[in-house]
């Protein structure tokens, strides 16, 4: 059975030693005739956090399903670790030590709140132990066999990143966490991410919730219409709150 | 003699246990449906054909190659199983992406293809296959004579039945089909081979109809048509406890052979058809089925 799970082809991935995690250059993304990204370029260093703001529809969420290889056709380039994967399976990308955590939450019905942690296949070595989660994440540990989705909003939130935290995954890619949650969580979820690169890990945070992200991120990336506008530095952020702000339209 | 409603106890009881066996091959076949409808979305019409090229592959591996019925019991559901998994592989993955009406005709044109195929070699008249040796003979319980065969099935569909239920609902390869079920390609986005699972799949759903295929030799005629005038009923079973369970589909099973077994001893003009009345029903009150989730 795991050989569902483990790598089998002959296709060997390297961890290149550079400082860069995730380089996308001039991506483009169709859903079927509909073209959502018009040349997506940006890039994310080791143990960074960088943000990808942007209005609804902006084509945040179509650029990390476009780095899973989720959608229907990408042109471009999207390096990840060293290693181009526009070639790459769908199933073969979590390999590269990437972690997914959808908007929708993608909270399994069928399986209990253990389950649903244990459900992804662990793609390297070094990841978090159940017991170091449970630690993070005391919550799930009380729910732990309770159907996934009778959490409440915040708790599936909780126990969707908490997943991919156990694979090994060094590279995360979260769309919007925060989304619809209570204050309290919300800043709980702060302090995840604080732990999270603390422990080296490298963030791309998809988020609406500027108050929410500006604290937390290296860098911030805004985009428009399939398209990156604007990259600011958190150095940058107090004298560019206004423009941004603009941007954003809020 | 005791009666039990105008009938005697050792009618009724054969009866109810006859009732019982079919309704442990509906379980089995309908467990296969219901396992790979969830993860294909297709309703599988060649599974009657693979519980047939079951129980054919038991026949002619004895009659060709000297294979006895135990080792059967485990060849025929891989020889089958495997054939599926060719299937799917290079029929059913193509179609993948189409309405899951285009599965249905596909497997359909499949067990027509299979059917008609082996009725062009050996004939519709059915062959007898042997009881095997350590199952002949029958158990005395005092109120009826049980065939030792007809228990043997009995028991192999519940093991069988409770094996799977139990894969899939509490092992780790289980909660790979059933999130896959739910969202596949999440399941990719975590590292999962989901076009591998789906072969798998299907080629285990086929594997247990060519297990009651295996297990239908000794007690009835093994013929090319055997496994459509079967699917028709089990579809109706399906319909009554509804796609979305495995333990729903292996209880409907068994309680529709029972319900038809009662009604061969007090009305069996209408054991054919009761089936097919209960059905009717469940559609018109619950139509997603005694088991199914309503939508
Ligand atoms: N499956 C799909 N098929 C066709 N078009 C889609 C699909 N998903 C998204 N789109 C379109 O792509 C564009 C970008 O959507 P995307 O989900 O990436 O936006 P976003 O920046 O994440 O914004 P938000 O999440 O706030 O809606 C939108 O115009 C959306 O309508
Ligand atoms: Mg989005």
């Amino acid at each position: 059975m795991n050989q569902l799970a483990e790598q089998t082809g002959v296709t060997h991935y390297r961890d290149h030693d550079g400082a860069e995690m995730l380089r996308v250059s001039d991506l483009h993304a169709f859903y079927g005739e509909s073209h959502i990204l018009h040349g997506v370029d940006f890039e994310v260093r080791r143990g960074e956090l960088v943000t990808l703001l942007g209005r609804n529809g902006a084509g945040r969420s179509t650029t990390l399903k476009s780095i899973m290889n989720m959608v229907g056709r990408r042109t471009g380039s999207i390096m990840i670790n060293g290693n181009e994967t526009l070639d790459v399976k769908p199933h073969r990308i979590p390999r590269l030590g990437v972690g997914y955590c959808p908007e929708e939450r993608g909270i399994f019905a069928s399986l209990d709140v253990e389950e649903n942690l244990l459900l992804p296949p662990t793609v390297r070595s070094g990841g978090m132990s159940i017991d170091d989660i449970y630690a993070m994440f005391p919550n799930l540990y009380e729910r732990r066999r309770s159907q996934g989705t009778r959490l409440s909003g915040g708790e599936q939130q909780m126990l969707a990143m908490a997943r991919i935290l156990r694979t090994g995954a060094r590279l995360l890619l979260l769309d919007e966490i925060t989304e619809g949650l209570a204050p309290v969580i919300v800043q709980a979820l702060g302090e995840v991410l604080v732990k999270l690169k603390e422990r080296g890990m490298t963030i791309v945070l998809v988020e609406q919730n500027f108050r929410f992200a500006a604290p937390l991120a290296d860098r911030h990336y805004v985009m428009e219409h399939g398209r990156i506008i604007e990259e600011i530095s958190a150095a940058e952020l107090p004298s560019r709150r206004e423009h941004l702000h603009s941007l954003l339209g809020v | 003699m005791t009666m039990i409603f105008g009938v005697p106890v050792a009618v009724f009881m054969g009866q109810l246990m006859l009732g019982l066996i079919n309704g442990a091959f509906y379980a089995l076949l309908s467990l296969g449906l219901a396992v790979i409808f969830g993860l294909l979305k297709i309703v599988n019409f060649a599974h009657g054909a693979m519980y047939m090229l079951g129980a054919f592959a038991t026949l002619l591996g004895m009659q060709y190659l000297g294979i006895g019925y135990w080792a059967a019991l485990l060849l025929a559901p891989l020889v089958v199983g495997a054939l599926g998994m060719v299937i799917e592989r290079l029929l059913l993955r193509r179609i993948g992406h189409l309405d899951h009406l285009y599965g249905l005709l596909l497997t359909f044109g499949l067990a027509l293809i299979f059917e008609g195929s082996l009725v062009n070699v050996f004939g519709v008249s059915g062959a007898r296959y042997p009881t095997p040796e350590a199952l002949q003979g029958g158990l005395q319980l005092g109120f009826m004579f049980l065939p030792t065969y007809r228990a043997w099935v009995l028991v192999a569909a519940l093991v069988v039945c409770l094996g799977t239920w139990y894969v899939i609902e509490r092992t780790r390869l289980g909660a790979y089909l059933r999130a896959g079920t739910e969202n596949p390609a999440l399941m990719q986005a975590f590292g999962v081979n989901v076009p591998q699972l789906i072969t798998l799949t299907y080629g285990f759903g086929v594997a247990l109809a060519a297990f009651a295929g295996v297990l239908a030799a000794p007690l009835y005629p093994v013929s090319p048509t055997m496994g459509s005038n079967l699917l028709i009923v089990v579809f109706a079973v399906v319909v009554i406890g509804g796609m979305g369970s495995i333990l729903g589909a292996v209880l409907t099973g068994l309680g529709m052979g029972l319900i038809e077994g009662l009604t061969k001893v007090y009305y069996p003009e209408a054991a054919n058809t009761v089936i097919f009345l209960v059905m009717i029903l469940v559609l018109m009150l619950r139509p997603a089925g005694l088991f199914g989730k309503e939508a």
